[in-house]
Order: C-alpha cells, then sequence, then structure tokens
C-alpha cells in the first residue's frame, strides 16, 4: 500500500469515534471602524515601533520624497511595472546604470541584485493595526527577490490601501499570489531576546505613505 | 478506497526519531537544575517574553473571541483531515507542486536525502522547522553526504555549537551573548576576532557568514506554519529574512509539514495571523510572513515539493482526550509560563518538543511506554498556566492527567501480582466511598498520636508511604476527627442521627 493510502487510513481508523465538526465562532473583530486619518496615524505609529522610517504626504509629493531618499544610493532597483510618475524627481541618465528595471520577463540575477544598494515599489495592502505592508508580486511591486536583496526597501503605500485590522487586508486580496506580510525591518530576538533591527532582510525600511 | 480498512492498522502507528526523553525527566531535570548559568539565561528569557506577550495581547479588546474561534478551526481541522489532506493536496498539485507523504522520520529523512540528490546539489539551505528538528533531518543528511546549513539566527548558534535546540521558538534561549561570541570565534570560518558580544554585532556576523550561501543555494528545506487546504497555499511565519532567502531566491524548495498542520480556508489565517505572533514573540506581527501557492512562473523556486508527515500524528489523533494536542501551533507561549521550563529548561524533555505541550505531544506521538517519555507527563505541578497562556486552548493539565492514567494503567497491565499501591488505592477507595467506614477509622486517630511521640511529628512512615516522609513530617494527627468534634458540638435534634448535618449523603457511592 503507497504511504499516501496508509496515512489516509490511520488518520480514518483514528477518528472511528466521528468527532463533531464544531461550528466556528467568529465573534472577533471584522472591522476596525477608523477612518482614514485614524488610520494613518496608526499605522505610522506602528511603522516607528518597528524602527522604519516613516513619511506622510500629499500623493504630488511622492516623486520628491522618493529621489530624497535615494540620494545616496548608487544603484536602484524597480519593478517594470511601477508607476513611472513616482520616479519623475529622480535624475535619470540611462547611460549611468544606476537604475535597473526588473521583470519575470528580463529578470536581474542575484548576483546583479546584490550589487545594487536600493529599491523602490509600491504595496497591495496595508495593516494599521499591526504595521503590516503585504506585496503580492503584482506590477507595482515585482518579483519577490527584487524587494529582499538589496538592502534598502522604499515602499510607497498609498492612504486607500491601509485597512484597520488583518480581516479586512486579507479580504483585499488574492491568496493565491505569492505574498509576503512585511512588518518593519528584517529583525531578531534570539540573542537573550533582545530585538536587533537588520540581519537578512533589507536592514533599512522606508514607508511613503501617499494621502 | 475500502471502507472497511482492510489491511489498515487497527493499532496506532507510533512516531519515531527525536521525540524521546532517553533519560526519565526527574533524573534529566536534577543534572539540568545544578547549570546555575542557564537557570539565570531562561528566568531572564522567559520573564521577558512573558512581559512582552502580556502587553500585545492585552492591546486587543477580542483576544478571548480569537481564541475560541482558533480552537473550534483547530478542532474542525482534526475531525474532518482526511477530507482536507485530500483537498489540499488537489490545490498544491494543482498549481505545479508536488506532494510526497511519508509514515514517519525514517521514510520522510529518505525522500528529503533523494530529492536533493536529484538536483545534483550537496548543499542545503534551511528555514528553522520543527519538523525537520523532530525527524533529525541534518544528521541524516549529513550521513548522506549532504550539508545542511541552518540559517535562523539561534539555529545556526545550535548547529554551530554541536549542540541541541532548548526552545522551540528561541533555540539558544539557554546560551547568553558572551557564550554566543565564544562560540563564533570558535566554530565560524573568518570570524573578526575582536567580535564583541553585543547582539548587534553578533546579528551582523551571521549576515555576512549566511550571505554568500543564501545567494548561491539552489535547494532549500523548510517548515510550514499553515497550510491552506482550499488553495493548496503554504505559510512561513519568520522575523530575519532567511526564510525569505530560502523560499524565494533558490530553484528548489523542499517543504516539510506535519499533517496536522492544515487550515480549511483563507479566512482562518486571519485568525491565525492574530494569534500566532502575539503568542509566540510578543509582537502585533512578525516582521516578515510568506505565503506560496505552488509553482509561480518567473518567482521563486520552481520546482516545489512538500513532504506531509505523520510520525504519530494519526496516533496521537486516535487517543480522544489528547487529541487536542495536535491543535499546537507551535508558538511556545506554554513554555515561557511554566515554573518548571523555566527552571529545568528544554533539555531536560528530550524531545524536540519541551515544555508542557511537549510533556503531552512526545508520549502521545511515541506512546507511552517508549523510552522514557511516560515520565513527562509528570513535568508539571498542573498549576494551569499554561491552559491560560494558549492560543488555541489546549487543555494541556487535563491531558497530563489523562496521560498519567495511561501511564498507570499500562504497567499494571504488566504486573500480575498488585501492588502496595494498588493495594492503598483499594483500601482508600473502599474507606472514602462511605462515610461510616471513615467515621470507623477515623476512630484510630489517637494510635497516631501515639506514633508521633511527645514531639508531636511522624518522621518515617512505612512501605512506599516512606516517599512521603523523605523530605517532611507529618504533624500528629488531631485527639478527634472533624465528624466527631462537629457531632460533640452540635449535639441538637436534627444532628443526632449520624457524625454529619442532614445534608451527609456519605454512605452513596
Amino acid at each position: 500500500m503507497s504511504a499516501r493510502d496508509e496515512i489516509l487510513g490511520r488518520v480514518r481508523a483514528a477518528l472511528k469515534d466521528s468527532p463533531q465538526v464544531p461550528q466556528v465562532p467568529r465573534g472577533y473583530r471584522a472591522t476596525s471602524g477608523l477612518d482614514e486619518k485614524a488610520l494613518i496615524e496608526l499605522l505610522v505609529d506602528r511603522l516607528v515601533d518597528y524602527k522604519a522610517q516613516v513619511a506622510v504626504v500629499d500623493a504630488a509629493e511622492v516623486p520628491t520624497r522618493i529621489a530624497a531618499l535615494l540620494v545616496g544610493a548608487q544603484s536602484y532597483v524597480v519593478p517594470a511595472g511601477l508607476d513611472s510618475g513616482w520616479l519623475a524627481g529622480v535624475e535619470y541618465e540611462p547611460a549611468d546604470g544606476r537604475r535597473h528595471l526588473d521583470s519575470a520577463a528580463t529578470p536581474l540575477t542575484v548576483a546583479e541584485l546584490d550589487g545594487i544598494d536600493a529599491v523602490v515599489t509600491g504595496s497591495a495592502v496595508a495593516v494599521a493595526e499591526t504595521g503590516t505592508i503585504i506585496l503580492d508580486g503584482s506590477p507595482s511591486q515585482g518579483r519577490r527577490a527584487i524587494s529582499l536583496v538589496p538592502d534598502h526597501h522604499i515602499c510607497v503605500v498609498k492612504a486607500t490601501d491601509i485597512a484597520g485590522i488583518l480581516p479586512e487586508a486579507l479580504r483585499r486580496i488574492d491568496g493565491t499570489r505569492p505574498l509576503t506580510m512585511i512588518s518593519g525591518p528584517s529583525a531578531t530576538s534570539d540573542i537573550e531576546l533582545e530585538r536587533v533591527e537588520g540581519v537578512h532582510g533589507p536592514r533599512k525600511l522606508d514607508v511613503i505613505i501617499a494621502r | 478506497m475500502s471502507q472497511t480498512f482492510l489491511g489498515m492498522p487497527l493499532l496506532p502507528v507510533f512516531g519515531t526519531g527525536n521525540l524521546h526523553a532517553s533519560e526519565s525527566f526527574p533524573k534529566a531535570a536534577h543534572r539540568e537544575l545544578g547549570n546555575a548559568q542557564l537557570r539565570a539565561n531562561l528566568g531572564h528569557a522567559t520573564h521577558t517574553i512573558r512581559d512582552k506577550r502580556l502587553q500585545v495581547v492585552s492591546e486587543l479588546p477580542d483576544w478571548e473571541q480569537l481564541r475560541d474561534a482558533g480552537s473550534a478551526i483547530k478542532e474542525s481541522v482534526m475531525a474532518r483531515l482526511p477530507e482536507l489532506l485530500e483537498q489540499f493536496e488537489k490545490n498544491f498539485t494543482a498549481r505545479g507542486g508536488v506532494i510526497h507523504w511519508a509514515r514517519d522520520a525514517d521514510e520522510a529523512n529518505e525522500i528529503v536525502a533523494g530529492l536533493i540528490r536529484e538536483t545534483g546539489e550537496t548543499e542545503a539551505v534551511k528555514v528553522k522547522s520543527m519538523a525537520t528538528q523532530e525527524i533529525g533531518l541534518n544528521e541524516y543528511l549529513e550521513e548522506q553526504g549532504i550539508t545542511a546549513l541552518e540559517t535562523d539566527l539561534a539555529e545556526l548558534i545550535v548547529q554551530l555549537d554541536h549542540d541541541k535546540p532548548s526552545h522551540i521558538l528561541v533555540p539558544a534561549i539557554h546560551k547568553n551573548r558572551s557564550q554566543v561570541r565564544d562560540i563564533f570565534l570558535r566554530e565560524m570560518p573568518g570570524a573578526d576576532p575582536a567580535l564583541t558580544d553585543d547582539p548587534a554585532k553578533l546579528a551582523a556576523a551571521a549576515r555576512t557568514h549566511l550571505r554568500r550561501k543564501f545567494l548561491t543555494a539552489k535547494v532549500a528545506v523548510s517548515g510550514a506554519n499553515f497550510a491552506l487546504a482550499d488553495s493548496g497555499t503554504l505559510a512561513v511565519v519568520e522575523s530575519e529574512g532567511n526564510g525569505r532567502m530560502c523560499l524565494t531566491l533558490p530553484e528548489s524548495l523542499i517543504t516539510v509539514m506535519g499533517i496536522e498542520k492544515l487550515l480549511p480556508t483563507w479566512q482562518d489565517l486571519e485568525v491565525f495571523m492574530q494569534l500566532l505572533p502575539r503568542s509566540s514573540t510578543g509582537e502585533r506581527m512578525n516582521p516578515y510572513t510568506s505565503l506560496w501557492t505552488g509553482v509561480t512562473e518567473g518567482d521563486g523556486p520552481q520546482n516545489m515539493h512538500l513532504v506531509l508527515l505523520d510520525n504519530g500524528r494519526s496516533a496521537a489523533l486516535a487517543d480522544e482526550m489528547g487529541r487536542s494536542a495536535l491543535h499546537c501551533i507551535r508558538c511556545s507561549a506554554c513554555m515561557n509560563v511554566c515554573p518548571v521550563y523555566e527552571r529545568t529548561g528544554g533539555h531536560a524533555y528530550g524531545s524536540t518538543y519541551p515544555g508542557p505541550i511537549g510533556a503531552i505531544l512526545s508520549p502521545l506521538m511515541t506512546g507511552i511506554q517508549a523510552e522514557e517519555n511516560n515520565s513527562l507527563p509528570y513535568a508539571s505541578s498542573l498549576c494551569g498556566a499554561c491552559y491560560d497562556a494558549c492560543p488555541v486552548k489546549i487543555n494541556i493539565p487535563d491531558i497530563l492527567v489523562h496521560l498519567r492514567g495511561v501511564d498507570v494503567d499500562s504497567k499494571r497491565g504488566k504486573k500480575k501480582i498488585p501492588t502496595q499501591m494498588d493495594a492503598g488505592m483499594k483500601a482508600a477507595s473502599w474507606a472514602l466511598s462511605s462515610g461510616k467506614r471513615l467515621g470507623l477509622l477515623e476512630k484510630g486517630l489517637p494510635l497516631g498520636r501515639l506514633a508521633a511521640g511527645p514531639d508531636k511529628k511522624i518522621t518515617k512512615l512505612p512501605g512506599i508511604a516512606a516517599g512521603w516522609t523523605q523530605s517532611r513530617d507529618i504533624p500528629a494527627p488531631p485527639p478527634q476527627s472533624f465528624r466527631t468534634w462537629w457531632a460533640k458540638e452540635h449535639r441538637g435534634p436534627d444532628a443526632d442521627g449520624g457524625p454529619m448535618p442532614s445534608h451527609n449523603k456519605g454512605d452513596q457511592p
């Protein structure tokens, strides 16, 4: 008998008492009831707590903000589907090789990504209560590797994409896409439970919240 | 498939691998308690994490409702397990993943080694995973000439020190910072001799050590925190980004997961992703969670394998009283609040799963008679702190008591002649099931006073009762029993007939 059939047989035999399937009580909160201003305030508070840097700007100021954050970067990568207006403030000289475009059709190699200082992406949805940003691999966010290997992640969150609590956020996304939930820069508490920000993922996370 | 289970095993098939205590808990605890450094490290760590957990849990107005939902979802998963496993298999396979089933630790190890060999590689990067600890995968791969490199900081510390994890969430909890620095200096090739014991510097050293490996690895091995039956999605919850590295950059990904990890639907994730981070690290959310559904073209590993592991889980499921131990989401909250774990540390439990949950899960998965696992259900004061802390409300104290019963029953089966304990229990049952009998026996109390002598202490009891007086004295019994005293004090028309007031039901069994 195959291992599959044998294991399924063992499980069925283990349940020979036919235990009842309980109703799941879903009395927990389904929404936060917060307005946009309160959502932004809460998200900022939580992100700062994780030692991410946050700026809240009007949508029109996003390009200036991105340009300012990229000043120190020798090179940066953006997904091919990023809103091109967001990069309008960054001086662009195709010959200097500072800007790299990445897509599934023309992906950068891991070694190339390792040589790039920063990455700029959008985001799918954010959760104010937990300070979480969710990337779902859609065109403004690109392949998972580009927001992982460079050491500085600049992430734009639209105010309309902020959900109050996790159940609201998960309802807005497709769970079968490759998803990354990000809550602050990478961190460890493995030595004496003391939190250290910055291990293998990007050590610097800049969040731009666009009203 | 046949509904009559023809040829199916009628008895539970127990798990193998790193699930056994090789010496009894009291013996191991006695040794570990002698290590003052260990106790200081553990005390500091468990108290820190405990306080953090309480703070973030108190922020949520609906924490108890989330626990109720989590508990009911897991109960329904266990009741529907065969159906959900088949549904998950169908969805995962439809999205380009390959499923392998492993009856036990050996079979799982062979499957993983075979899959790595197929890629032509002799090295794999690993994300921290309890299932692979349980089956002893690293040791097996080493025997096969394959190097498995742990990439979680704490797992790396433990691996470099050739030690064993002592906690399921922070496996190096028993080491302090200067011990970690010494391990790095000794075992990490190219470590800076000027390395200090600052945790930030130590984390940076680990980053440098592992970076090249991440960027060049072709194969990764992971566990999974959740698997969604309705979509075939897998989830890994982590902090450092080592998980993302392993789950994203290599060409092949091999995940090993226990069959009990399923959740029925995407919606259920909203419950567990609120319960788990707060219960485990005491954070509102862990830094990174990755979710993937089979293969995504152009993004992440293109060879996706999942090993579904039984290894005694079906045996635990067969125990009606104990099966809820399988609800465990490996958060470790029970360890951090346990007065026993806090003092003995994780190594005393022998198994991969230490602490209160380990004390029930290990014997359920291996059977009570495996090696010294029958000593584990006694590794508790039954204070109930673990039950209060458990995000899915596993009633650990009840299961501990149940397993103590299983242990006693299993021993009784072996012996033909009744022991002193059996005789004593029988006598107690006879005496305590009737008020009249007890009253009669209590007339013998003055004899006990005689035995106690002038210092009014009994210092040595006979037979197995001697264990009781080994470390304490028994005060001399009072000259009369409470019943006799009550009857004398309350002599009246109602109480006249018996030693107790009228609501006495002592004669009924």
